[in-house]
């Protein structure tokens, strides 16, 4: 009876879910155009007044309506990429750790406590930063760096404490919970066959794991990295909080510096006219820069195998979604 | 050198469950000795006790005897890694290594061992496509990847890549099962190649294929050898009803 009844009201039933859902995928998408849209209307004035030298000048100067992004997008891009550098090895590390060398019944917590890196809030990292990890860069490990190594340029000036350094590593604590549990992801999606070749070569658990797992997870590992990237891009609060806010060039990584997130949180509130235009403009270009990078990070996480006999089941390629990100 | 293999009283556990029930087995040397029976038989973990595969799964555990030529596989002087070297190994599935090329594949474990360099690497990869009866097909794509092959031709890359290591035993597991009768006739040519120089153990569940390469059949029901013998001698006259059922399609 109930097989019949529900065949009865599949019709409308089905055809009323499919266009809620519809409706709600169709808002989602309106919704990041309709912001595009509106920043980059919004961000037009400064556009028409600066033009590309918005991109190519340094002065920022609010009182002058001068407008130039190049200080900001340095730290950005500095910072993000100290980062990684940072995060890098310590992420695939983790990641191979994890699905590689532990027994089977630690993997689960140890992975979960990984994730749950991901779920503190920005602004505590930003605290942290500030009250544990600045204090310990202006005292113990800036002196010594300053003692040590201040004769090369990027360690040179005092160390305040906050700064380019800082932030970075900030960063990086902030996005290995994405790079590892993607990389993660991808490397135990390596077919088991292709370990157990290569063990049955002769292979060490080592030689395993880099000849053959890392190889076949590079591109995955790749956009895990790219991932990370664009959350380190666009990443305003705990930076905003550590990096010390100076519109200028850095000249080292102990110096205060501006990345094209903090600036925006620094002055939003007060800007007004060109001010206002100007940190839009900067706004869509970090929409536009972050879109950019998940999207070429999407590509490499989800391309397809080059190993053609790959069933579905086997290529987790296939039901991977980037978690947390940009 | 082509070794025999014994296996003596052996038993073997994943976790509570025992799969293999105290079979001895003796496959001499330069024969194909199949083994055969219905799914979760425990043939399969057999095959994979000889290059100790099961070292890599945890909560497994074995009792018995089995030696390669005159050493003891389990003895503490053998390492799990280099036995693996003597003892190849083809897999159900084809699994060339995605990442490189037909020519990387074969000399991946030349380079892993340091067995050849330079000039004798190419060689060597030659020699072992040769043997495996695929240099023909692919002497004019050695640098495509290997993975764009077809499933027969991966299945003799797969074997070209075991027989650079120089391995004394090879262990086959349902070699043919992912292939089309063209490939699976291929691989049974090779086979019969390959028992001139090498001491081979197949798992099969195609009771043709055993009769038609085998020398030796092993007949296993529920982890336990039911019976063992000269292939044409099972299959014309087995000894034991569970046998002669399962031949004529009464079990599994």
């Amino acid at each position: 009876m109930q097989e019949i009844r529900r065949a009865s009201y599949s019709g409308t039933r089905e055809g009323l879910f499919h266009y809620i859902t519809f409706l709600a995928a169709l808002g989602l998408v309106a919704l990041v155009l309709g912001i595009f849209f509106l920043v980059t209307m919004q961000a037009a004035p400064a556009w028409r007044a600066f033009g590309f030298s918005f991109l190519t000048t340094s002065i920022w100067d609010p009182m002058h309506n001068e407008f130039g992004a190049v200080p900001a997008l340095v730290g950005t891009v500095l910072t993000a990429i100290l980062a990684l550098v940072v995060a890098t090895p310590l992420s695939v590390g983790t990641a191979i750790f994890l699905s590689e060398m532990l027994p089977q019944r630690l993997r689960r917590p140890l992975s979960f406590m990984v994730e749950l890196l991901a779920a503190v809030p920005s602004v505590v990292y930003g605290l942290w930063g500030l009250f544990v990890l600045a204090p310990w860069l202006r005292t113990g490990v800036g002196q010594f760096l300053t003692d040590h190594l201040g004769f090369l340029p990027i360690f040179a000036g005092p160390s305040l404490g906050i700064g380019v350094l800082t932030s970075s590593l900030v960063l990086a604590i902030m996005v290995l919970p994405t790079i590892t549990a993607i990389s993660g992801e991808v490397i135990r999606g390596v077919p088991t066959g292709l370990r157990e070749a290569m063990y049955a070569l002769g292979a060490t658990r080592w030689e395993v794991i880099t000849r053959v797992i890392l190889p076949t997870s590079k591109p995955g590992i790749v956009g895990a990295l790219l991932l990370g990237l664009g959350r380190a891009i666009g990443e305003a609060i705990a930076v905003t909080m550590v990096i010390g806010n100076a519109n200028l060039l850095p000249r080292s990584l102990f110096a205060p510096a501006q990345t094209m997130a903090s600036l925006i949180v620094n002055e939003f509130p007060e800007a007004f006219d060109l001010h206002l235009s100007a940190l839009l403009l900067l706004a869509a270009l970090l929409f536009l820069i972050t879109l950019a990078i998940n999207i070429i990070a999407a590509w490499f996480v989800h391309r397809p195998s080059p190993d053609a006999t790959a069933t579905d089941k086997e290529s987790v390629w296939a039901r991977l979604l980037p978690k947390g990100g940009g | 050198m082509a070794q025999g293999v014994n296996i003596e009283n052996f038993s073997f556990w994943y976790g509570p469950t025992q799969v293999v029930k105290n079979i001895s087995l003796s496959a001499p040397e330069r024969q194909v000795t199949a083994l055969i029976g219905p799914s979760g038989c425990g043939k399969t973990t057999l095959l994979r006790s000889i290059n100790r595969m099961h070292d890599l799964t945890t909560g497994t555990r074995s009792e018995g005897r089995i030696t390669v030529g005159e050493e003891d596989i389990f003895s503490a002087a053998v390492d799990p890694v280099d036995l693996r070297r003597r003892v190849g190994m083809i897999f159900q599935t084809p699994s060339p290594f995605p990442h490189l090329s037909v020519y990387e594949n074969v000399a991946a474990g030349l380079r892993l061992h340091g067995l050849a360099r330079g000039k004798e690497i190419a060689e060597r990869v030659e020699a072992c496509l040769c043997k495996a009866a695929l240099w023909e097909e692919v002497k004019e794509h050695l640098h495509r990847p290997g993975a764009l092959l077809s499933g027969g031709q991966q299945q003799r890359l797969c074997i070209a890549r075991a027989l650079a290591v120089e391995p004394e035993v090879f262990l086959m597991d349902e070699p043919c099962a992912s292939l089309d009768p063209v490939g699976t006739m291929r691989i049974e040519e090779l086979i019969g190649e390959l028992k001139h120089d090498y001491t081979v153990l197949i798992v099969t569940h195609n009771m043709h294929q055993a009769s038609r390469i085998s020398d030796q059949t092993a007949f296993l029901l529920n982890g336990e050898m039911v019976e063992v013998g000269i292939t044409k001698e099972i299959f014309l006259a087995p000894q034991d009803p569970r046998t002669e059922a399962y031949l004529t399609w009464k079990i599994g």
